[in-house]
């Protein structure tokens, strides 16, 4: 078993690896401390962040890619591995949720040879089931009573070690802790912390447990199990919405800086550059770049080793392009920023101190511009991952091979017209898209509150 | 005013070069013609001189830049940039790749864009204000606590779902409305009001939320308070001063997306078969079609540049104490 790095993977590690040195960093410095320690004070942030989290959790599992043997040619993540049921356990084609027999009727030799429509039942789905007419439900009933005791047992055992530690922390004995955690009078909200967990934690081991038999969102038009679709489509949507705004960041923050700081024609120069660049619609744009790309990989189909790599490929290169349609709202935000920040008492002091350029913007403009810059990654990332959704629809998104809820949704389009109505890819793909951006907008809202100096006269 | 228009259309020309350049180089450099006739072909081994036939009936068999075996102005003129990307700053668009004369399509499918993106903008426009108003109206209550509550909830909601869910209840289930399709004329009222409706509830999350805070911002200023000082009506002070006075920032940024109104949207048109320039762009990136592409490409940045002059027109008109000279 070796491991295989995509360049994707690299990057969201390097993006995970700079948020928590970033994190080190900030909670020194207290004009980047104060804004976060508003947030994770709203009960609201900590909920919201405790669901993004559970998603990151898997993209960042499923973004460990393995090749199981040295000459296999399929790539798998550990994700992948860990819920190996999930993913080899097709089916012949449609089946809905929780069902035991396909959906449509097919024609079976009985014993006696003769011939028979039936639906048949499913090679997987309740397969364990003797009689499913009578047993099936009193058997989901019982396998998810057995999941939801184990997310309580486990959800206790987190919560007593987060009150263990809480209490050690704050030096209080435990009871004194559990009973302010209890009645909500901690400085963070561990009760909606906790409540959300809980959630989570139930739901989580329920669906763990009525997978093992069932699929419990159906399955698609070859068989494949939706729920396992959609919790692969968490890492594309994650990538996207995380990787634009980091490939974009160098840029837009270099020009946008020494354009509102330089002035004069470096000024002229980088605003011409935006201007050009944001009056091309960034539909056409995208699909531009992506047909470009298509007939470049179609010519050149040699030089990708396997389809998961081309695959990845092409998403670096959607967040590339994305992130250029995008980075212009970023440089003109900071640019006028910069041009505030440069007639600053202090910035004018060093300057006629003859501090030099370079030792200026790195000193006293870029630390503060930076919450400026978080707020936008806050911000854009919930439309990035709508976005997603809506280039995967009309061809120019991700990869047709590459799990994502676009293509869920895209494959899925003509479904409703069926008969009888195949509902259930839409309705995970847009569901766990829905949590998703949800969490994150609220999260957003109470990022932008915590940094805008407006609201702090407010409070 | 003359002078100032004349001044902004004179510097919006080098945008438009650079847009030109950019296009060029992305369709035309990065790939050569030979790549793009191959990907047309669809052959991976297509023999040279099936290569060569698309490229002249297409127009691709100039050289990029410079003709050199041509004479006179045509070494200039004779390439392919002449020809394809300069052209279109006199809206020359061409022929597309499968044969049809763009400029002409581009002309007939612009009003049934038109038809969907106006009244969606208008009736947008109307239900945002005023349930922005009616929040505000309960500010500071529980009422206005929930209401932003459902405003984030429906901003969160893919608006591929607010097109497929509208369709399948409306036209399938409840059978109030075709599903798809376009008429000309009057008749075409039943195949717009779908559409229209969608686009209208699928913008009340993001609408009504910007709305919302343009009010809250003016409520909060000096000449508001002194108005309530005085005793005036709680009604009065809303309507006469809070929003005539927010409605600057509304309208000023509904005129910047005027023009691009003509451009459809992508999503709607094609779902709703609506023969629109949304749905037109979205065919030719399904056709890998880069004439037109190319073409929307242009005609979207030139509708973009004349909604920025646009904007700042109309801030002069709503706000006297700006100057067009200064600006």
């Amino acid at each position: 078993m070796t491991l295989v790095i995509l360049t994707t993977d690299a990057l969201l590690f390097l993006l995970v690896i700079g948020i928590i040195s970033f994190g080190i960093y900030a909670a020194r410095r207290e004009h980047l401390r104060a804004p976060w320690r508003h947030v994770v004070r709203s009960s609201i942030a900590v909920a919201a962040l405790i669901i993004c989290s559970s998603y990151l959790i898997i993209g960042l599992l499923d973004s460990i890619h393995l090749r199981t043997s040295p000459t296999a040619t399929q790539v798998v993540s550990v994700f992948d591995l860990w819920c190996d049921s999930l993913r080899t356990r097709d089916e012949k084609t449609y089946s809905a949720p929780f069902a035991t027999h396909a959906l449509a009727k097919e024609t079976v030799m009985q014993a006696d040879g003769t011939v028979m429509r039936v639906y048949p039942r499913l090679q997987y789905g309740g397969a364990h089931l003797i009689d499913p007419v009578h047993d099936r439900n009193s058997d989901i009933l019982r396998t998810a009573l057995l999941g939801m005791i184990q997310g309580l047992f486990a959800w206790t055992l987190v919560v007593l070690a987060v009150i263990q530690l809480f209490a050690w922390h704050s030096r209080q004995p435990f009871n004194t802790a559990l009973t302010a955690v209890w009645r909500g009078d901690t400085d963070i909200p561990w009760r909606t912390a906790f409540i959300t967990c809980a959630a989570l934690f139930i739901v989580g081991f329920i669906s763990a447990e009525l997978s093992q038999h069932y699929h419990i969102l159906g399955t698609d038009k070859v068989g494949g199990d939706v729920f396992y679709q959609s919790l692969k489509g968490i890492r594309t949507g994650l990538v996207i919405g995380t990787l634009t705004t980091l490939v974009m960041l160098p840029a837009a923050i270099v020009l946008g800086i020494m354009a509102g700081y330089f002035r004069g024609w470096v000024d002229d120069v980088i605003q011409y550059l935006y201007t050009t660049l944001s009056s091309i619609p960034g539909v056409l744009l995208i699909a531009a770049a992506i047909l470009m790309l298509q007939t470049y990989m179609t010519n050149h189909a040699e030089d990708f080793n396997s389809l998961v790599e081309r695959a990845d490929l092409r998403l670096l290169f959607l967040c590339l392009i994305l992130g250029i349609t995008s980075w212009t709202g970023l440089c003109r935000l900071l640019r006028g920023e910069t041009l505030k920040l440069r007639q600053a008492d202090y910035v004018q002091a060093a300057l006629s101190l003859g501090v030099r350029h370079s030792t200026i913007l790195s000193r006293h403009i870029l630390p503060n511009v930076l919450p400026l810059v978080m707020i936008t990654l806050v911000l854009d990332f919930s439309g990035l991952v709508l976005a997603e959704a809506v280039l995967s629809y009309v061809n120019i998104g991700v990869d047709p091979t590459m799990h994502s809820w676009g293509n869920m949704i895209n494959s899925a389009r003509l479904e409703l017209a069926r008969e009888p109505i195949v509902w259930w890819s839409l309705t995970a793909a847009f569901l766990f898209m829905f949590i998703l951006v949800l969490a994150a907008n609220l999260f957003a809202d109470v990022v932008r509150d915590a940094f805008d100096p407006r609201m702090s006269n407010r409070r | 005013m003359t002078a100032y228009l004349i001044r902004r259309i004179w510097q919006a020309l080098p945008i438009l070069i650079g847009v030109n350049v950019l296009t060029f180089m992305l369709f035309f450099v990065l790939n050569s013609p030979d790549d793009m006739a191959r990907m047309q072909l669809g052959d991976k081994r297509v023999t040279q001189t099936a290569i060569d036939n698309w490229k002249a009936e297409h127009g691709y068999h100039l050289p990029l830049l410079y003709n050199a075996s041509a004479s006179g102005i045509e070494t200039v003129t004779d390439t392919i940039f002449f020809q394809k990307s300069a052209k279109l700053f006199v809206f020359d668009f061409g022929l597309s790749d499968s044969g049809r004369d763009i400029g002409y399509d581009i002309s007939q499918r612009l009003w049934p864009s038109f038809a969907i993106a106006a009244p969606s903008l208008v009736i947008g426009l109307m239900v945002n204000i005023s349930l922005a108003l009616l929040i505000v109206l309960f500010r500071a209550t529980v009422i206005d606590l929930m209401s932003v509550a459902v405003l984030v909830v429906l901003l969160s909601i893919s608006g591929l779902f607010y097109i497929i869910a509208g369709q399948f209840v409306m036209g399938k289930l409840l059978h109030l409305v075709p599903i798809s399709g376009y008429d000309t004329g009057l008749n075409a009222i039943k195949f717009l009001v779908l559409p229209i409706l969608i686009g209208v509830v699928a913008g009340i999350g993001s609408g009504v939320r910007l709305y919302r805070t343009f009010f809250l911002e003016e409520i909060e200023r000096d000449y508001v308070r002194t108005a309530r000082a005085k005793g005036v009506h709680e009604w009065v002070v809303l309507f006469r001063h809070v929003f005539r006075n927010a409605l600057i920032p509304i309208l000023t940024g509904v005129v910047a997306i005027l023009p691009l109104l003509f451009m459809g949207a992508l999503l709607t048109e094609s779902f709703f078969g609506i023969p629109g320039l949304g749905s037109y762009t979205l065919d030719a990136i399904n056709r890998q079609d880069f004439a037109i592409v190319r073409s929307m490409v242009f005609l979207g940045a030139v509708l973009y540049i004349v909604g920025l002059i646009l904007t700042d027109i109309s801030y002069t008109i709503a706000d006297p104490r700006i100057r067009l000279a200064n600006s």
